[in-house]
């Protein structure tokens, strides 16, 4: 039979505020344990929580980003469940009356079509802490961190609307690239600022009752999303083509054993208990305030991406990648603007750039090769000053911190020759010294001979230490080979 | 000294009559003489006291010091005091020191007010006799055989028998009204919002609210001038004029508009108790006031509405106790389980976990509707009742509660008939609404109290008529035996 994969997904993201949702104490991350962690967020008695502000607004930004209904008067109220790194013994969440209602999500999927995702709802909510297993603490005993207490989240929860690995993975990547684009979140997915929860259904292919569902948490990257969404899916098939049925359940994959298992059934699941929280008001949003932040609100990534194939003449693909990080987006535009070239921008910051900075595990914000710096050598490539290859050196060097392409190029005396008398004194010095090169090239059929030009050029470049200019070259050789014809 | 009330107190200070340290000296060892009759008092703090009596008495020397200062009090064991033990009257926080002052410990601190120490209470609040307390009962100066209230039974006790001359409490259901009324002594509960709760350990975070006890009104206006601020750490504190409490004690209450309820006149009320309250309106009526009989017809409905909201607020407002991260964890847990169970069954004591169990047991699913959702929908009804009837009244005045003091175990065994003991005064703190009680009688020996309730933020003219009748009575001024 063949099934159809139904998937849900939960996102957390975490808000980009310098303190917490409901207390004064900073967000940053990997401070000490407990060390960013105050009386409110130790759960102090008597402590009281009061409302960041900011945090109400980065979700009311969100909301207007995906054109969703925003919620004039959300409640928080408390879940109520026992856990060591939970310090209240409840989260302040939201249920009942959410900050954002239903919205829509557009995404592009590889064979170029677009898709709208639902979007259920958006609510705020505070992180809890995290408990530690490993480290310095006395045997048989777990330890604390509050640090991570009172961060501020927006859980943003999809409508059961993606039917394949793709579409979750272009529909997470597409919430990245919306509330990275809006500046409400870092998008530092290692550090836990955007979290997956992914509900997984199977159903046979052509019917329209969504299937038993089971809920994957707490996936942070999208590989272990697409993993685990793949192993749940096969799991689910394999039981019911064995005449078995699928259990509603919480499950937890292991992205580094590249283990799934059960963590609760539905018939375990806490009993929440939810009720508004007496200690916070009812959040009011007035017109103004919501007018306000939709004036303010950056440009989107789908509006950026017409800009972009528009202002740069760039591909629909190109400008897709470009434009889908706020930072990338920015860097990318510093460096088309300083060149004056955007298309060897684009193609220098989606390759060469992008795959040293995924080497070295860095953003593109934290690159050591700047987006002046960047640029500065483009204007080299673009004025043949060098070849693509010596470009490659420039840039390994800048990497490096050896300064900017025109010193390095001097420095290393990478300047390409396209002197055409130069050129042509190498190209007859090599085909002077290669009479059986030159003989078996006159030999060749034609169609052969093409394929044997490299030889040549290969000889060439190596006589002119890589620095003459290739296509030079490859227009004198030719000349003069067919004169020997 | 001890009999002076705090107007008095402050006249004295800032003549030189007396100082602050003398002052001091002289209640901390009130304290220690007859604090073992009473147990009214937890904590004593006075080295940090006298030191405190002190800068008193240098800023009374320098001139400007706020009204209050140098003047000694008793703080509730809810409100958390920095680097004094802060135990709600539970084992569970027996060993809990906060690194904070709540907002009304710290704007009596700023004021130049001594801290005597800290006063017994029902555990976490919870309970009208003061039996609860992980510290034992608290006994009624008026007769020791008898509970004192609760949970501010400590802070009653403390002021009824001279040990300070006045004292912080909170009222969730009762519990500044209640044991002041039993107490022979004066409490206001203010509009909730109109002090902050910052500090102060929550019970029932939509109905605690802090208020003061003094002998006198005059002296309740004193503190609360104090008491009351806008404090934007608490989200629920009304940030609106907060007028000087003092000024209009002395109004006249001619042509005062008086509702007395027929509900709070009923089946269940004392005869006695009825006849002191029925004399102290005739004595208002007397001074001009006029008496008009209202009706709050949901007002049987405030018991059972405010034993569900109560404690579902708790027991949420209690989770925090885990034994994770501060106050009593129970000995070699075996797992994590393990230590939740025991750390709140041996921290916790009965009525506590009782309510916490209510509590939880109400919002659960599939009962939340019928019990926490209902019990909201009373709630505005109630509110309703008191919107209706101060379209019509200026002040509602009524019993305090059913009876005098009841004798200790009396009531034990039957936790309904303990949480009848609040069935005039729940109602005021589920609407949000100011009460307060005044002393207006005795019933064999014992103290009866009057209870005044007010419209939102109308405090000032609580403590005005309260003040007035006190100008023609002296139910206030009488003494316990054995004190002289």
């Amino acid at each position: 039979m063949n099934w159809e994969t139904v998937i849900g997904l939960e996102v957390h993201v975490q808000l980009a505020t310098k303190t917490k949702i409901f207390s004064a104490a900073s967000t940053s991350f990997g401070a000490e344990p407990n060390t960013q962690a105050c009386a409110i967020d130790l759960a102090m008695p008597g402590t009281l929580p009061v409302l960041n502000e900011q945090a109400v607004h980065y979700a009311i930004m969100f909301g207007l980003a995906i054109d969703a209904e925003i919620g004039k008067v959300s409640v928080f109220e408390r879940k109520n469940y026992f856990y060591p790194d939970l310090p209240k013994g409840y989260q302040t969440t939201q249920l009942e009356k959410p900050i954002v209602g239903r919205g829509e999500v557009a995404i592009q999927l590889g064979d170029g079509s677009t898709k709208s995702i639902r979007i259920h709802h958006a609510h705020l909510e505070e992180d809890a802490g995290k408990s530690v297993h490993e480290g310095n603490l006395p045997y048989g005993s777990s330890g604390v961190d509050l640090n991570r207490a009172g961060t501020p989240l927006i859980e943003i929860v999809s409508e059961p609307d993606m039917r394949s690995i793709e579409e979750a993975v272009a529909f997470a990547k597409k919430l990245h690239s919306i509330v990275t684009s809006i500046g409400i979140c870092d998008g530092e997915m290692s550090q836990g600022s955007m979290r997956f929860d992914v509900n997984v259904s199977v159903r046979p292919m052509g019917t329209t009752e969504l299937g038993t569902r089971t809920e994957t948490k707490n996936l942070n990257s999208y590989k272990f999303m697409e993993e685990a969404i793949e192993k749940e899916v096969e799991r689910q098939i394999d039981l019911i083509e064995d005449g078995g049925t699928v259990r509603q359940e919480t499950r937890l994959y292991n992205g580094d054993t590249k283990v799934a298992k059960a963590m609760r059934s539905k018939e375990e699941a806490n009993d929440y208990r939810y009720f508004p929280c007496p200690d916070l008001l009812p959040v009011i949003v007035s017109d103004e305030t919501i007018e306000k932040l939709r004036r303010a609100l950056p440009e989107l990534p789908d509006a950026r991406q017409t800009r972009f194939m528009e202002q740069y003449i760039l591909s629909n693909y190109d400008a897709g990648v470009l434009s889908s990080d706020a930072s990338t987006a920015h860097f990318f535009e510093i460096v088309a603007a300083n060149s004056g070239n955007p298309k060897i921008a684009a193609n220098w910051t989606m390759g060469e750039l992008s795959a040293a900075l995924n080497n070295a595990g860095l953003n593109i914000t934290d690159s050591p090769v700047s987006a002046e710096l960047l640029a500065g050598m483009i204007v080299r490539i673009a004025d043949n000053s060098i070849s693509g290859k010596m470009a490659k050196q420039v840039f390994e060097a800048m990497w490096q911190g050896e300064g900017n392409a025109d010193e390095i190029i001097e420095a290393k005396g990478l300047q390409q020759v396209s002197d055409s008398g130069a050129l042509a004194k190498i190209v007859a010095d090599v085909l002077e010294a290669n009479p059986a090169m030159v003989e078996d090239f006159i030999a060749s059929d034609e169609n052969k001979r093409k394929k044997k030009l490299g030889g040549f050029m290969g000889q060439i470049m190596k006589a002119s230490k890589g620095q003459a200019n290739p296509q030079q070259v490859n227009q004198i050789l030719s000349q003069k080979l067919n004169e020997l014809l | 000294m001890h009999n002076y009330t705090i107007a008095e107190l402050v006249k004295g200070l800032q003549s030189k009559k007396f100082s602050s340290v003398e002052l001091t000296q002289h209640f901390l060892s009130r304290i220690s003489q007859f604090n073992d009759q009473y147990n009214a008092v937890i904590t004593v703090t006075a080295d940090q006291a006298l030191q405190a009596a002190h800068l008193a008495d240098q800023r009374l020397a320098a001139g400007s010091a706020p009204p209050l200062c140098g003047v000694p009090l008793l703080h509730k064991d809810i409100f958390c005091t920095k680097g004094v033990r802060t135990s709600c009257g539970s084992k569970m926080l027996d060993n809990f020191i906060p690194p904070y002052n709540a907002t009304v410990v710290e704007n009596f601190e700023q004021a130049g007010v001594v801290m005597l120490g800290k006063t017994n209470m029902d555990e976490f609040a919870m309970g009208s006799s003061n039996e609860t307390s992980f510290y034992g009962p608290v006994k009624n100066p008026w007769a020791t055989d008898c509970v004192p209230g609760g949970s501010s039974g400590g802070s009653a006790a403390a002021v009824a028998g001279r040990l300070a001359p006045g004292a912080t409490a909170t009222d969730t259901g009762g519990s500044i009204r209640q044991p002041a009324a039993l107490c022979g002594i004066s409490g206001l509960k203010p509009t909730y919002g109109r002090v902050s709760r910052w500090g102060m350990i929550a019970f029932a975070s939509s109905l605690d609210q802090a208020g003061p006890m003094a002998r006198t009104a005059e002296d309740c206006a004193l503190l609360l001038n104090c008491m009351a601020s806008f404090d934007d750490k608490d989200s629920t504190c009304v940030d609106c004029e907060i007028p000087d409490y003092s000024a209009s004690l002395n109004k006249s209450v001619k042509g005062l508009r008086i509702g007395v309820p027929k509900e709070y006149f009923s089946e269940g009320l004392h005869s006695g108790t009825e006849a002191a309250v029925r004399t102290a309106l005739a004595d208002l009526e007397a001074q001009g006031a006029e008496l008009v009989e209202i009706s709050l017809p949901n007002s049987n409905l405030s018991v059972p509405a405010y034993y569900v909201i109560a404690p579902a607020e708790a027991s949420a407002n209690l989770s925090r106790f885990d034994g994770v991260k501060y106050g009593y964890r129970c000995e070699n847990p075996k797992d994590l389980q393990d230590m939740y169970c025991r750390t709140r069954s041996e921290g916790f004591g009965e009525e506590v976990q009782r309510r916490i169990l209510i509590g939880t047991y109400c919002l659960s699913a599939g009962y939340y509707d019928a019990y926490y959702g209902k019990a909201q929908q009373v709630r505005q009804l109630i509110e309703q009742d008191f919107v209706e009837a101060f379209a019509k009244v200026d002040l509602i005045l009524g019993p305090t509660c059913p009876s005098p003091a009841f004798k200790f175990g009396s009531k034990g065994d039957d936790p309904v008939a303990m949480y009848l003991e609040d069935i005039y005064t729940i109602a005021t703190n589920l609407a949000g609404l100011p009460g307060m009680s005044v002393p207006c009688g005795m019933v064999e020996g014992k103290p009866v109290g009057l209870q005044i309730i007010g419209n939102y933020f109308d405090e000032a003219r609580m403590l005005n008529v309260a003040h007035q009748f006190q100008q023609v009575t002296d139910w206030h001024t009488q003494m316990p035996k054995g004190i002289s």
